[in-house]
């Protein structure tokens, strides 16, 4: 049996044996221990090194709330650092490594931190490397120097670089009422709601029901508290309306009663099971939630109260009580307030001597001096611990008379042997979810405590949560809070009888002892109260300005032991009341959580691929891909040996000579029918659609509200009242829900619908000379003509037995037809067009012909519609009704919109025979060294093989009147600069001969 | 956040798109009125409490929905069709039924 284990008690297996290291030596503990049990009971005083001084430390709680004892939990590869070794079970090969020490635990060269004294102190950074260089030692140079050996000096525990390969897991609840915590307040809540029929959630942080119940060593119903826990969690267990999550932190109270929390899967696991996660992240939404969340024991601030072997009362009373562990020998209590006698009792009944209990108050209570003698502890009534004494481990303490009222010490310190001290100042609700959910806590001055704030969300508090300390408190507000979180009144019944030590619930306010030394507030970031005190010398009113420059309460444990002692420190600093200095507002999350779960299944590339209906065959045939937003779409069809430039260059030439295909399934295809389509249209383009004829297409213009351009396509009536819009590929979906938005919201009266069917239609572009020769070959049940089929026409026809609809309209320039098919046949039909334009020479071209092509007839597309070009720039005029208004007529014509030196679309031609770049700016005069003055910016650019030239379309201020002149590219990030002429942007074909045919 | 559609009943927000002030007033289509159509496009209302607001249920029936809600709190107090009748919706549930 290890030293400090008792030979009974507790909820721990000693029949199980458990191996783990520590600072790779081997150690055992039973089936039940957290880390910190374990290593206590083999005597392991010293856990980890300070974050500043490195001093020796301790652990100082049992709970989450642990601000020393962090370690780094090994698993493979993957190191988990900071983690509190109260909150770690253990199991067989556990692997755990101290922090923050180097090169060892327990021989820290960095100790010698701790004699530097004011080294330091609060604001060092700020004062020692801020601001200009005076003298070798300041400035953020000199930071720049020390940064590195600082770093490594103070901190916490390191990350780790390796992969993390556990999986995660994402889940949403759904409940009528959520309990938080399950204590005897959180068990009867519980209870009380599943009674009521309510679906109830039911979380624990810790990995058994029972809260203060399974330590306390109080009485409920007749039996001990742990069973009476382990009792009513069971018979929660047989509810099919009731779900338990143990290993559960509830971390976030937000908007609307929605809750996240961390369940801890498989960490106490040697290895996961078959589908576990490790961590599972819970979003839950309840009706209502019972806040059921305890307090916190508060440390006392005095010399030397980070010492191993000082530790809260409570902590100790569970570790005896919970694990059957002496956290010492003899032990000596130093109190404020009631509690702390109980806790002697449970460590005298455990098995250890009791040295002295000293208390700052003056007179006790009858009952708390009838505790002190069961417990064989003699009281020292108005006295207080002003000094702790050992190295690694404690060896004793000076205590000295003390006057609470002012705070004096008098007489001569007189020293009390004792390997452990228990401190206990008080007790602070854990309002966290509380203050999340939206209000501020209120002073309480007979609890010294901050109680939780008026609900302004649906949650119900109870137990030591609102400040009611006792169990007996705890059951009936517990049940309380249930029936009424689940709506219900239900008839009183009898609530389980408690057996429990007396004790006033209200401590002495008494923080801080001052007297020689350092005396910790916050003991994660080793924050004393002289560094609080220096804070208000230097200025500092405002506790969010405390925090930021002493950084209290500012490390992983967000101030859970600090808040309240720095707190009252800086009222007295002050010489205000603690409610009129405030309280910080706590935030999210109460406690830490694993990043691993935040992203859980949320990582990656998570948007979705769009492939057209002949995807596979492109990619068959040679195709290099290229993504265009979502889309996948052929970028060039290479042959062997090919660069991108000769590739696009044939395709562009052959199709120009003869014929060339290419896949247009992806532009935006928006079905708008209804009685009203038609007006609806009008509405929607700058142009007329009410006097196109069935079997028609048009092109057509939209602005936005503001007058600007938005997007352009054609659409084609299929029938009366049935019209198939195209859009851009990029702005499919946002033409989409713009037309929603006027059917819906400003236009509710027109009897419209608007169907996406984009993924519908499979789409081929066919053109060039012979592309009609091609069609006719393969068609059937209508001619090609231009009879049948003139320009901008629609016919219906098969082509290999499978319907299709072809509309004669080019944006290559060449006489071009688009051949739409039902998205399942597409590769039918491809397949079939290729094989009918064999003998003509027919070629597959990609995304960077068509962009050729189309900039060498000078089209635009959302590179030149780019959100600050009206219709007028773009020379799109000639498309602005005047008979009728639509959206952005009203304001396109705004003074802006028409003063002279807007940009406005031009043509370029390279004149030095070399490639011109996208966003390369244009100026008058070239000035390589100092470049200057733009005048405009290039958009598209392009070998054009009709031209033969390198040519380009920009936007250039009063482009048009600078047709003819010449200007300069001046690219200084690409080091290209050269002579370019300003032409139209109709490069090819301006009058459209060939397209017309 | 949740969004009670009425449609699709409660849904979280991330299924909605904004889609603007609420208290707009597109002025008549062929209004000349420069200063009503800038307000339009161009002014906001920004209140610190409930306001009114444009949603779309983009991620679910697409439906537009006028919603009051608070800016302090979230807190949602009303959810309509925007387009201002039910009809749509009795429409849509028969036609489910049939
Ligand atoms: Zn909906």
């Amino acid at each position: 049996m290890s030293p400090r284990r008792t030979d009974a008690g507790g909820r721990i297996d000693r029949l199980r044996t458990i191996r783990f290291t520590f600072d790779g030596a081997p150690y055992t503990g039973h089936a039940g221990d957290t880390l910190a049990s374990a290593l206590l009971a083999n005597g392991v005083t010293l856990f980890g090194r300070s974050f500043k001084y490195h001093r020796p430390r301790g652990v100082l709680t049992s709970g989450v709330e642990e601000p020393n004892a962090l370690v780094t939990v090994l698993r493979g590869e993957v190191r988990e650092p900071n983690i509190a070794a109260t909150m770690v079970e253990i199991y067989d090969g556990l692997t755990v490594v101290s922090q923050n020490r180097f090169p060892s635990l327990s021989w820290d060269v960095s100790a010698v931190n701790q004699l530097g004294g004011k080294l330091l102190s609060a604001g060092f950074y700020y004062k020692t490397f801020m601001g200009p260089a005076i003298g070798p030692l300041k400035s953020t140079r000199f930071w720049m120097f020390c940064e590195h050996f600082i770093r490594r000096a103070a901190g916490l525990g390191r990350a780790g670089t390796a992969p993390d390969t556990a999986r995660y897991e994402r889940m949403n609840a759904f409940c009528d009422v959520l309990v938080v915590g399950s204590g005897p307040a959180g068990l009867m809540a519980a209870r009380a709601a599943a009674d009521q029929g309510a679906r109830v959630i039911l979380s624990e942080l810790e990995p058994h029901f029972g809260g203060s119940a399974n330590w306390s060593g109080e009485t409920i119903d007749g039996m001990p508290g742990a069973d009476w826990a382990a009792r009513a969690a069971g018979q929660l267990e047989g509810y099919d309306n009731v779900r338990l999550l143990p290993r559960t932190t509830v971390w976030g109270y937000y908007d609307g009663n929605t809750l996240a929390a961390l369940e801890r899967v498989t960490d106490h696991k040697e290895r996961p099971g078959k589908g576990e996660p490790r961590h599972r992240y819970w979003t839950i939404r309840a009706k209502s939630v019972v806040l059921a969340t305890g307090s916190f024991e508060r440390p006392l601030v005095f010399p030397g109260n980070d010492r191993p072997g000082v530790m809260l009362a409570h902590a100790a009373e569970r570790y005896a009580n919970e694990y059957g562990v002496l956290p010492g020998n003899r032990i000596a209590i130093f109190t404020n307030n009631d509690s702390a006698y109980r806790s002697a009792l449970a460590l005298k009944n455990a098995g250890a001597a009791i040295v002295a209990i000293v208390d700052v108050r003056p007179e006790l209570s009858s009952e708390m001096r009838e505790l002190a003698d069961e417990a064989e502890a003699k009281i020292l009534a108005g006295h207080a611990v002003v000094a702790t004494e050992g190295g690694k481990a404690l060896s004793g303490i000076k205590v000295q008379r003390f006057d609470m009222v002012n705070g004096a010490l008098a007489g001569d310190p007189r020293s009390i042997q004792a390997d452990c001290l228990l401190m206990s100042g008080g007790w602070s609700p854990t309002i966290h979810l509380a203050s999340q959910a939206g209000a501020k806590a209120e002073w309480n001055a007979a609890r010294q405590a901050f109680l939780p704030p008026k609900p302004t969300q649906q949650w119900i508090g109870a137990g030591a949560f609102t400040g009611s300390f006792s169990t007996a408190e705890a059951i009936a507000e517990g049940r309380a809070a249930g029936l009424s979180a689940a709506g219900g009144t239900g008839a009183p019944t009898a609530l389980p009888v408690v057996e429990a030590a007396p004790g006033d619930p209200d401590p002495a306010p008494v923080f801080e002892i001052k007297a020689d030394g350092k005396s910790f507030v916050d003991f994660q970031h080793d924050v004393t109260a002289e560094d609080v005190r220096l804070a208000h010398r230097e200025g500092f009113v405002s506790v969010e300005h405390l925090k930021r420059y002493t950084t209290l309460g500012m490390a992983t444990d967000q101030g859970k032991n600090s808040n309240i002692p720095g707190l009252a420190i800086m009222a007295e600093a002050l010489g205000k009341p603690i409610p009129e200095v405030g309280t910080t507002r706590f935030r999210p999350p109460f406690s830490a959580v694993s990043i691993g779960s935040l992203a859980a299944e949320r990582f990656g590339d998570l948007r979705p691929e769009r492939l057209t209906p002949m995807h596979d065959w492109h990619v068959a045939n040679g195709a290099t891909m290229y993504s265009a937003g979502l889309w996948y779409r052929p970028m060039i069809y290479g042959h062997p040996g090919e660069t991108i430039e000769q590739a696009y260059v044939r395709e562009a030439r052959a199709t120009r000579e003869s014929a060339g295909i290419v896949d247009v399934s992806t532009l935006g295809k928006i079905a708008v029918q209804g009685p009203d389509a038609a007006e609806f249209l009008d509405r929607v383009y700058t142009n007329m659609f009410s006097t196109l004829a069935v079997g028609k297409a048009r092109y057509g213009l939209m602005l936005r509200e503001d007058g600007l351009a938005f997007d352009d396509g054609t659409t084609w009536r299929l029938g009366d009242q049935d019209f198939l819009m195209t859009t851009t590929t990029a702005n499919a979906g946002k033409v989409m829900q713009h037309l929603e938005y006027f059917l819906d919201v400003i236009w509710p009266e027109l009897k419209v619908h608007v169907t996406s069917v984009t993924d519908e239609w499979a789409g081929a572009a066919i053109g060039g000379p012979k592309a009609r020769a091609i069609l006719a070959a393969c068609i059937t049940g209508t001619a090609v003509d231009n009879a049948t089929l003139p320009f901008m026409g629609i016919v219906h026809g098969k082509i290999s037995g499978v319907p299709v609809m072809i509309c004669r309209l080019s944006f290559s320039g060449e006489m071009a037809f688009e051949v739409y098919s039902g998205a399942g046949y597409g590769t039918h039909v491809w397949e079939a067009l290729i094989e009918a334009g064999k003998p003509f020479g027919l070629v597959t071209y990609g995304l960077e012909a068509l962009g050729t092509m189309r900039i060498e007839k000078g089209h635009v597309t959302g590179a030149e519609i780019d959100g600050r070009t009206t219709a007028r720039d773009l020379h799109l005029d000639w498309m602005l009704s005047k008979k009728k208004p639509f959206i952005g007529s009203a304001m396109m014509d705004r003074e802006g919109l028409i003063a002279p030196g807007r940009l406005e679309l031009v043509g370029l031609i390279s004149l030095d025979n070399q490639p011109l770049n996208g966003g390369a700016h244009i100026v008058e005069a070239l000035d390589e060294a100092n470049p200057h003055d733009s005048i405009g910016h290039i958009t598209a650019c392009c070998y054009s093989p009709a031209l033969g030239k390198y040519i380009a379309l920009a936007l250039v201020k009063d482009g048009k009147a600078r047709r003819g002149t010449r200007a300069h590219i001046s690219d200084p990030l690409r080091n290209r600069f050269g002579p370019v002429e300003i032409v139209s942007n109709h490069f090819f074909d301006p009058d459209g001969s060939r397209m017309h045919g | 956040m949740l969004i009670t559609c009425p449609y699709c009943g409660p849904r979280d927000v991330i299924e909605f798109t904004y889609q603007g002030d609420g208290n707009r007033e597109r002025p008549q289509p062929a209004s000349q009125n420069l200063d009503a159509w800038n307000a339009y496009v161009y002014d906001r209302l920004n209140p610190a409490g409930d306001h009114n607001e444009i949603w779309q249920h983009s991620g679910g029936c697409r439906a537009h929905l006028k919603v009051v809600r608070n800016t302090l709190t979230h807190d949602i107090s009303s959810v309509a069709f925007a387009r201002g009748d039910h009809k749509a919706a009795a429409r849509h549930k028969a036609e489910g039924k049939a």
